[in-house]
């Protein structure tokens, strides 16, 4: 087990190594950071200091030794717009992109997995019927249409719930959170509901499909066989079972959430990671660009990491070598 | 002295899109408590289907459309689903071909005999520990207790269908039903198999359907033997007999294409054709497009015929005894 | 059902069944029909500035403008007939969808299924390159590649191919090894056939049924996609507003009460992705062999 953990963590730490060449080449590519940071009437001599000072005038190569240089030291330079460290600035964006993330994920997965086992349990039922429609319309739905109506339905008809922003928040270990506060709930859940839809279309396409072909399976009619209950078979037999390929599912939606959550954030204003990162795009901020797409890299791997590590402790046959 | 199991005129029949496959059409079979009875046929005969409707466990589009199902003389036909529940794995119970497949892959063993076992009775943890060791114990399995917390992967195919066959012995039922428990196994597994299921249905009095395709195996293991073609009881018997001096023609055929009968270098017999589909069956005897016999008496479907000495059959020209 | 009709038949037959799945078949050739014929049901050319009147902006459905007919929907900000603008909008969707996920099929079809057929290192480099990439989100390299190669419906497609080829290349490959290791493919390796031959002639045909699939999920996704970037700004220019970009506009005017700017075209897109996928479902089921009765 420590040789596969050490064998996985040095494959990580390849990957970033390549993946921090090709973020940082393409974003090198991304328009001329110059006309950001100089005023068109700057004279030469503050052009050419400024360049300088950036290294601008050096080969990308030696750009990407003196940027990965720095990066070892953990620091990831200066963003050109805030004039901060990229590390502060992410860091204090993080939690409130997290914030929502988990609450779109955990959402999806706790109401998208009963619904897709019950429909996956009576394919033929009208409300698996029903369950179904509604996850094909979940799935096609683009979100930030969805936001648009949730927007309009509940905070400009209704206006029962803000628009916009991420409301009061609590301060605990140094992070600010919302989910503490009533106001900061009313303010996440939109946005988190916006962002859960497409997810839990998934989740219950997944749940479904496993638990059709679980119960079609040999040790499903020798269970029953056995006179347990359907209740028992599900949840005694089955749940294990569909459970293995539902955590892999879990954990990639967790990552790619926090990717999706650049269009729900910009919506709804809410003053996160993907809300930075557009706004980086537009006003060419190398250095949070580079960060930003490094950093979901990493959250990326890492998540890969723990579902691999989820599997061996849910599935026997892995945890042998046996798969 | 009732039949432990006595199956009269059972139908089950799948309604699917494209028709009615009327995979069991009348099966009648009667087994006493101790005894072995042979349920032979090739595959898409309804033998299989024949035994989960025993236990009622056809799904839809399935269902038993007419019959009974008799255990120990109760009606099992038309309970309820949590009665027909109560019954299975108590009463009777079941085994499958693949040992692979029917245990759990990620539970232990243990976890599985603890679930089946409280499937009907309420039970502390050790009692549920003394009488899975017990059971596994009466199969032959060598270490019960680290068999007890093993996964099934870890344990060879033969181990596997040994666990199995200890689940369906747990609440001691009366009938066991056996999907061609033996046929995914190694040839000496498997006789070491059927050696272990005689020796129990003498000590416990257990019956046993042996559902197979595989004559030799009947002929080491059955009392009594029951042929299936297309849905449907064609000749039965105690088995010596049958084996010895088949009435129906299909059974003949059977018989004569076991290789082990052939001398070497003879050519095997074969039955022409193949079994036909259950769909939209033609009226009459199923096997008359395959069989020398044939005229046209049998294109109304031939009444089974007593043969004397507790044999019978499904045919209008049934061979001659010699 | 008759057994003696052609593959393509009994496919057809079985797919008439399911009537829903009928019915989302009908809208997309309906939409489709209606983008491409676009000039023949609008009433104005939504992308010649010079004919809109910005007196007639932003005025809700059934208004009659300064060009003396109904606007059916409204317009929009700029004055545009929204009926107009939502069918050459749907005009641009389809044909990037599709571009791009042809472009996408093509290159990862047979990436993939080189991939399988070079084996040893090379697949190995391609295959590490693709579940590298596949575990980045589709939307954030979209993003990053829209940015930077700048706005334009060529540079937008291109975009697209590159955040999707690498499910048709995994896809393929993964059909592509099953292929591989059947009798067939050495039986036809044994013949003096080049390889290329072996690849195109028996590997991809035979990888087609889930390629299909994916090519259906793919085109939805794509106009989604599209439509997602070009709400964030990213995607074609202003001039030529697409579905996202109108509902992007429409946006700031939904707060004041103005909603059809933005719900007319969203319900465009959406009932065109819908149907797609509905009927993607459909062949998806059909292929699937572990469903099938």
């Amino acid at each position: 087990m420590l040789g596969f953990l050490i064998q996985r963590l040095l494959q990580a730490a390849a990957v970033m190594v390549v993946i921090s060449v090709l973020v940082f080449c393409g974003v090198f590519a991304i328009g001329n950071p110059i006309d950001v940071l100089i005023s068109p009437d700057a004279t030469q001599e503050i052009r050419l200091d400024t360049i300088r000072r950036y290294g601008f005038d050096q080969p990308l190569w030696r750009q990407y030794l003196n940027f990965a240089n720095t990066l070892i030291h953990g620091d990831f330079g200066r963003s050109f717009v805030f004039n901060m460290p990229v590390l502060d600035l992410i860091l204090s964006r993080l939690p409130a992109t997290l914030e929502l993330t988990l609450a779109a994920v955990i959402g999806a997965t706790v109401l998208g997995v009963p619904l897709g086992m019950y429909a996956g349990y009576r394919p033929n039922a009208a409300g698996s019927r029903a369950i179904m429609g509604l996850s094909v319309l979940g799935f096609s739905v683009p979100t930030f249409w969805v936001g648009l109506l949730l927007i309009m339905f509940f905070a400009v008809e209704l206006q029962w719930l803000p628009a916009g922003g991420r409301g009061d928040t609590v301060e605990v270990f140094g992070i600010q959170w919302s989910v503490l506060t009533w106001n900061g709930w009313s303010h996440l859940a939109l946005p988190a509901l916006t962002l859960s839809l497409f997810r839990m279309a998934l989740m219950i396409r997944m749940a479904r499909a496993g638990m059709r072909e679980a119960m079609l399976s040999d040790y499903v009619r020798f269970a029953r066989a056995q006179g347990l209950s359907d209740g028992k078979v599900i949840f005694g037999h089955v749940l294990k079972n569909i459970s293995i390929p539902l955590v892999t599912i879990f954990g990639l939606e967790l990552a790619a959430t926090l990717a999706f959550a650049v269009v729900t954030e910009t919506i709804f204003s809410w003053p996160g990671l993907g809300k930075l990162i557009i706004d980086s795009i537009q006003s060419l901020d190398r250095p949070v660009m580079v960060a930003y797409l490094m950093l979901v890299a990493f959250l990326f791997i890492m998540i890969n990491f723990a579902v691999d590590v989820a599997y061996a402790a849910l599935d026997p046959r892995v945890r042998s070598g046996h798969a | 002295m009732t039949a432990a199991l006595d199956v009269r005129g059972l139908k089950t029949h799948f309604f699917t899109r494209g028709g009615v496959v009327k995979a069991v059409d009348g099966v009648d079979l009667s087994i006493q408590r101790g005894r072995v009875l042979g349920l032979v046929g090739e595959s898409g005969s309804g033998k299989s289907v024949t035994g989960l409707s025993i236990l009622g466990l056809i799904d839809l589009p399935g269902r038993i459309v007419e019959g009974s199902v008799r255990l120990d003389g109760q009606e099992l036909v038309g309970l309820d689903r949590d009665a027909a529940r109560r019954v299975r794995g108590r009463k009777i119970a079941m085994i499958f071909q693949d040992p692979m497949m029917t245990l759990n892959p990620v539970l232990r063993v243990g976890t599985q005999m603890s679930m089946a076992l409280r499937a009907h009775e309420a039970i502390s943890s050790d009692t549920v520990r003394q009488r899975s060791l017990a059971a596994l114990g009466t199969v032959g399995l060598p270490a019960p207790e680290q068999c007890l917390a093993a996964y099934p992967h870890q344990l060879s195919g033969g181990m596997r269908q040994r666990v199995a066959i200890a689940i369906a012995l747990l609440h001691s039922p009366s009938v066991i039903v056996a999907d061609e428990p033996t046929t995914a196994l190694d040839v000496s597994i498997q006789s070491q198999i059927l050696q272990e299921m005689q020796r129990l249905c003498d000590q416990t009095g257990v019956a046993l359907v042996w559902i197979t395709h595989d004559l030799a195996v009947v002929s080491s293991l059955a009392h009594d033997i029951a042929v299936m073609y297309a849905g449907r009881i064609v000749e039965s018997g105690p088995a010596e007999d049958v084996l010895a001096e088949p009435r129906h023609p299909y059974t003949r055929g059977l018989l004569d294409s076991v290789p082990g009968e052939a001398k070497p270098g003879e050519k095997l017999a074969q039955i022409p054709g193949s079994i036909p589909a259950l769909i939209d069956l033609p009226p009459g005897c199923a096997f008359r497009a395959r069989c020398g016999r044939a005229d046209r008496a049998c294109e109304t479907m031939p009444e089974i015929v007593d043969l004397g000495g507790n044999r019978s059959a499904r045919c209008v020209h049934p061979l001659e005894a010699a | 059902m008759r057994r003696d009709a052609s593959p393509f038949i009994r496919f057809w037959r079985e797919f008439a069944e399911n009537r829903l799945a009928l019915v989302a078949l009908g809208v997309v050739i309906l939409v489709v029909g209606a983008a491409v014929l676009a000039p023949l049901f609008t009433p104005q050319d939504p992308y010649d500035i010079g004919k809109l009147v910005l007196g007639d902006a932003r005025r809700p459905p059934g208004h009659v403008g300064s060009g003396g007919y109904v606007h059916l929907l409204g317009t929009d900000a700029q004055g545009r007939d929204l009926w107009s603008a939502i069918l050459y909008g749907l005009r641009i969707s389809i044909q990037i969808g599709l571009t791009a996920g042809a472009v996408a099929f093509i290159v990862g079809g047979s990436l993939g299924a080189v991939a399988a057929f070079a084996g040893g290192r090379i697949e190995a480099l391609i295959m590490r390159f693709i579940d590298l990439q596949l575990s980045f989100p589709a939307i954030l390299l979209a993003l990053v590649i829209s940015a930077i190669l700048g706005q334009g419906k060529w540079q937008l497609t291109a975009a697209l191919v590159a955040s999707q080829y690498a499910y048709f290349a995994r896809t393929a490959h993964g059909a592509a090894v099953a292929e591989r290791s059947k009798e067939y493919i050495e039986a036809a390796l044994s013949t003096p056939l080049s390889s290329r031959v072996v690849i195109f002639r028996h590997i991809l045909p035979n990888c087609m049924p889930p390629l299909i699939v994916v090519a259906t999920v793919q085109v939805a996704n794509a106009i989604a996609l599209e439509a997602t970037l070009s709400f964030l700004g990213m995607g074609l220019p202003v001039t030529h507003p697409s579905l996202g970009m109108l509902i992007s506009n429409g946006f700031q005017y939904m707060l004041s009460g103005r909603y059809w700017i933005s719900i007319y075209p969203g319900i465009a897109l959406i009932v065109l992705i819908l149907a797609i996928n509905l009927v993607g479902d459909q062949i998806r089921d059909q292929l699937n062999p572990r469903l099938q009765r």
